[in-house]
């Protein structure tokens, strides 16, 4: 039993699995079989470009798509333990895989980010995901901002709203038009993981980067008294007034789909919401319109998916390994997969012409690393960021005061 | 004191000792020895990854000190009492309606055993839709004009639990009815005849005379309902996802969570221990209870 636990012995039988099984299989050299949760009709055109590239670069791509990232990741590292890795796995671009690298059981990927100079040209938050103690454990697929504020242009017309509202109070005003109008101002999915990206958008964007970063990166247990923190919350509070009652529980894709028909003004949501706009065939600056953050200068946040390469001394596998982080990050395979998936490149050296309004916003930002803000998973660990999911919530769906919500962030901090 | 040993006590044919003998092995290895797997678990410090540390019983103290952990065995205990309930009166209830030879029973019994062979995830889905205040229940009658009707109880705090019963009641309490009606076709129908003889009105037999001779159809009906109280889940993440805030979570959530989507197995085994110690808690009195009858002669 204690063998069984040990991870070295572990990693030695995955090695030794692994070379058996690719000797058994020498002449399918540079085949590669990734384990990724991309399964909706969006996201599966988008992956099938990866592999697409990667078969015209001379390899075979072997799909295993899991549906649901949590069951993914659980088959991901189940397979690692088990001593039978797939060539490559999803991950999103966080603190996920970090106790799988503390293990030993990932190759590292320097000569392919030395090739390409990652060091120079690769967003930082992005570097401190992927880069534990000097070696590069993971290749980056794509950028996503969970906190961007979508609008339907009808509702607001209808409202009498002029334009996109420039800061908090603006925003407010607004809400209030549409409320005046009959309308739901704010279209909100009521499950937890959106409450908490609600809270992180309002942090950001509200209470200010600076607060964000003490509470995210730092860990401040003092931080949440700070009036960044105070003000996020009492803006929660406030915001609450401006969602319908049938909005506990709700998908977020029903969320979006209130912006489709008009029903509702605005949602803040990631950028993954544009699948859904696009489903029905609407058109960023037509139909529908899109701000990340407040003012022309605001926090841009960065998240989104890596693959990591589990361990394997196998040369082939090895070569078939860095062959995919190569085509992966190279710029075209980024902008045909990117244009399908709704984020956007990791890198800003790529034609942006064929983006849509949204993306392009996300390039241009991207451009400017004053702006980049990492996401709360790449700052925390996964336990860590349920905590304070789970106090989020509570104060979100309750009538906990301010005080004791803060209170309760600090606890989850102390975590 | 030495017992008599039974009369009918023979050797097992060796056959079927070698026919069990893989049954007993994966018993053995599958149940136990997960269980025993999840016990070391739950004092090393596991992460994502299992670890051969000790940590006392530090997990079992911060799951202790979670709120989440524990609003989540309130809520069980609430849905556990309303859920078995609600089973066997209606489950009793309608076995009783069979009863009076109804016409048709064969289609009704399909019927009502129906939602019991249908998957939570779906029909979960279903109730949600129904028991929202925008789309279902609640919307449709307040489009018949009863403009101030409210059902919105899966959208409130206090009252989204009884939601979940009333769906997973709707689901199980057929099976309820089939375990209670099978009893009931046991009872002597001699029974009936003498007592109308003696005059006795149909109510007061029921209550007095078949009632409890159906102790064992309410025993059976019980174990099967209280193992689905403990391991609820797909309930309640098809129809609440453990909401409005944490106000529907239940410790089977709670230990998937941490499984998966937290990387933290050490607590999530720390949790499933304490559900089992709980569970051996309520089944070891009963079986205790059972033996000693047993052994006073009793045969039931």
């Amino acid at each position: 039993m204690t063998a069984l636990l040990r991870p070295t012995a572990l990693a030695r039988a995955a090695a030794l699995a692994t070379a058996a099984l690719l000797l058994s299989t020498g002449a399918l050299a540079q085949k590669a079989e990734v384990i990724h949760w991309w399964t909706s009709g969006g996201e599966s055109a988008a992956v099938k470009e990866l592999a697409n590239a990667y078969g015209a670069a001379g390899g075979t791509w072997v799909d295993a798509a899991i549906a649901g990232p949590e069951n993914a990741r659980a088959a991901a590292i189940n397979r690692i333990a088990g001593g039978t890795p797939p060539t490559a796995a999803q991950f999103n671009t966080s603190q996920q895989y970090h106790d799988v690298i503390a293990e030993g059981l990932l190759n590292d990927i320097d000569p392919v980010a030395a090739k390409e100079g990652w060091d120079k040209w690769l967003p930082k938050p992005i570097i401190d995901a992927i880069k534990v103690k000097g070696h590069y454990y993971a290749v980056p697929v794509n950028i996503h901002n969970p906190t961007w504020f979508w609008y339907s242009k009808a509702a607001l017309q209808k409202a009498g709203v002029a334009g996109e509202p420039k800061n908090i109070n603006e925003f407010f005003a607004a809400l209030d038009k549409l409320k005046a109008a009959g309308l739901v101002p704010l279209a909100f999915g009521g499950q937890n993981w959106q409450e908490f990206v609600t809270f992180y958008s309002l942090l950001l964007h509200v209470g200010g980067k600076d607060a964000y970063l003490k509470f995210f990166k730092d860990h401040d247990p003092a931080s949440v008294n700070s009036e960044g923190v105070r003000n996020t919350l009492n803006t929660m509070r406030r915001l609450k007034a401006y969602t319908d009652p049938g909005s506990p529980g709700r998908n977020w894709n029903d969320a979006t789909a209130m912006l489709i028909t008009g029903k509702a003004g605005f949602q803040i949501m990631g950028d993954w919401a544009k699948g859904e706009f696009a489903n029905a065939k609407q058109t960023a600056g037509k139909e529908f319109g899109c701000f990340a953050g407040f003012g022309a200068s605001a926090p841009y946040m960065i998240g989104g998916d890596v693959f990591v390469f589990p361990k394997t001394s196998n040369k082939a596998a090895i070569e078939a390994q860095h062959k995919l982080a190569t085509v992966i990050t190279s710029p075209a395979a980024q902008v045909a997969f990117n244009n399908r998936k709704g984020s956007i490149p990791i890198r800003a050296d790529v034609d942006a012409s064929k983006m849509d309004l949204c993306a392009q916003a996300g390039v241009a930002a991207l451009k400017d690393p004053a702006r980049h803000v990492a996401n709360p998973d790449l700052l925390m660990s996964p336990d860590m960021v349920g905590a304070v999911q789970d106090a989020v919530s509570k104060f979100w769906n309750g009538t906990q005061s301010v005080d004791d919500a803060a209170k309760a962030l600090q606890a989850a901090l102390k975590r | 004191m030495p017992r008599p040993a039974p009369l009918n006590r023979r050797p097992r044919p060796w056959a079927a000792t070698l026919a069990l003998l893989p049954l007993a092995l994966t018993v053995l290895g599958v149940y136990v020895g997960t269980v025993l797997w999840s016990l070391r678990l739950s004092v090393s410090s596991s992460r994502i990854f299992p670890r051969d540390d000790f940590v006392g019983l530090a997990q079992y103290l911060r799951l202790f000190d979670t709120e989440r952990w524990i609003v989540s065995l309130q809520h069980l205990a609430w849905f556990g009492a309303g859920f078995t309930a609600t089973c066997l009166a209606t489950g009793l209830g309608l076995a009783l309606l069979m009863d009076q030879r109804v016409r048709a029973e064969g289609v009704l019994r399909t019927i009502f055993l129906y939602p019991y062979a249908l998957s939570f995830v779906a029909t979960g889905l279903i109730w949600q839709w129904m028991l929202n205040p925008e789309l279902g229940i609640q919307a449709t009658v307040r489009g018949l004009g009863w403009a101030d009707f409210r059902f919105d109880w899966i959208v409130d705090q206090d009252k989204v639990v009884w939601t979940l019963v009333i769906a997973a009641a709707w689901q199980a309490s057929g099976l309820v009815m089939a375990v209670m009606l099978a009893a009931l076709r046991g009872v002597d129908e001699a029974l009936w005849s003498a007592a109308r003889l003696d005059g006795i009105p149909r109510w007061r037999y029921v209550l007095s005379i078949v009632l409890p001779q159906l102790g064992p159809a309410f025993a059976t009906a019980f174990v099967l309902l209280a193992v689905g109280v403990v391991k609820v889940y797909d309930v309640v993440v098809a129809m609440t996802q453990g909401g409005p805030g944490d106000a529907s979570e239940v410790p089977a959530k709670f230990i998937m969570d941490n499984l998966f989507g937290r990387a933290n197995v050490g607590l999530a085994s720390a949790a499933s221990t304490v559900m089992l110690l709980t569970v051996l808690a309520l089944m070891l009195p009963l079986w205790y209870a059972r033996s000693l009858q047993q052994r006073r002669g009793g045969r039931r």
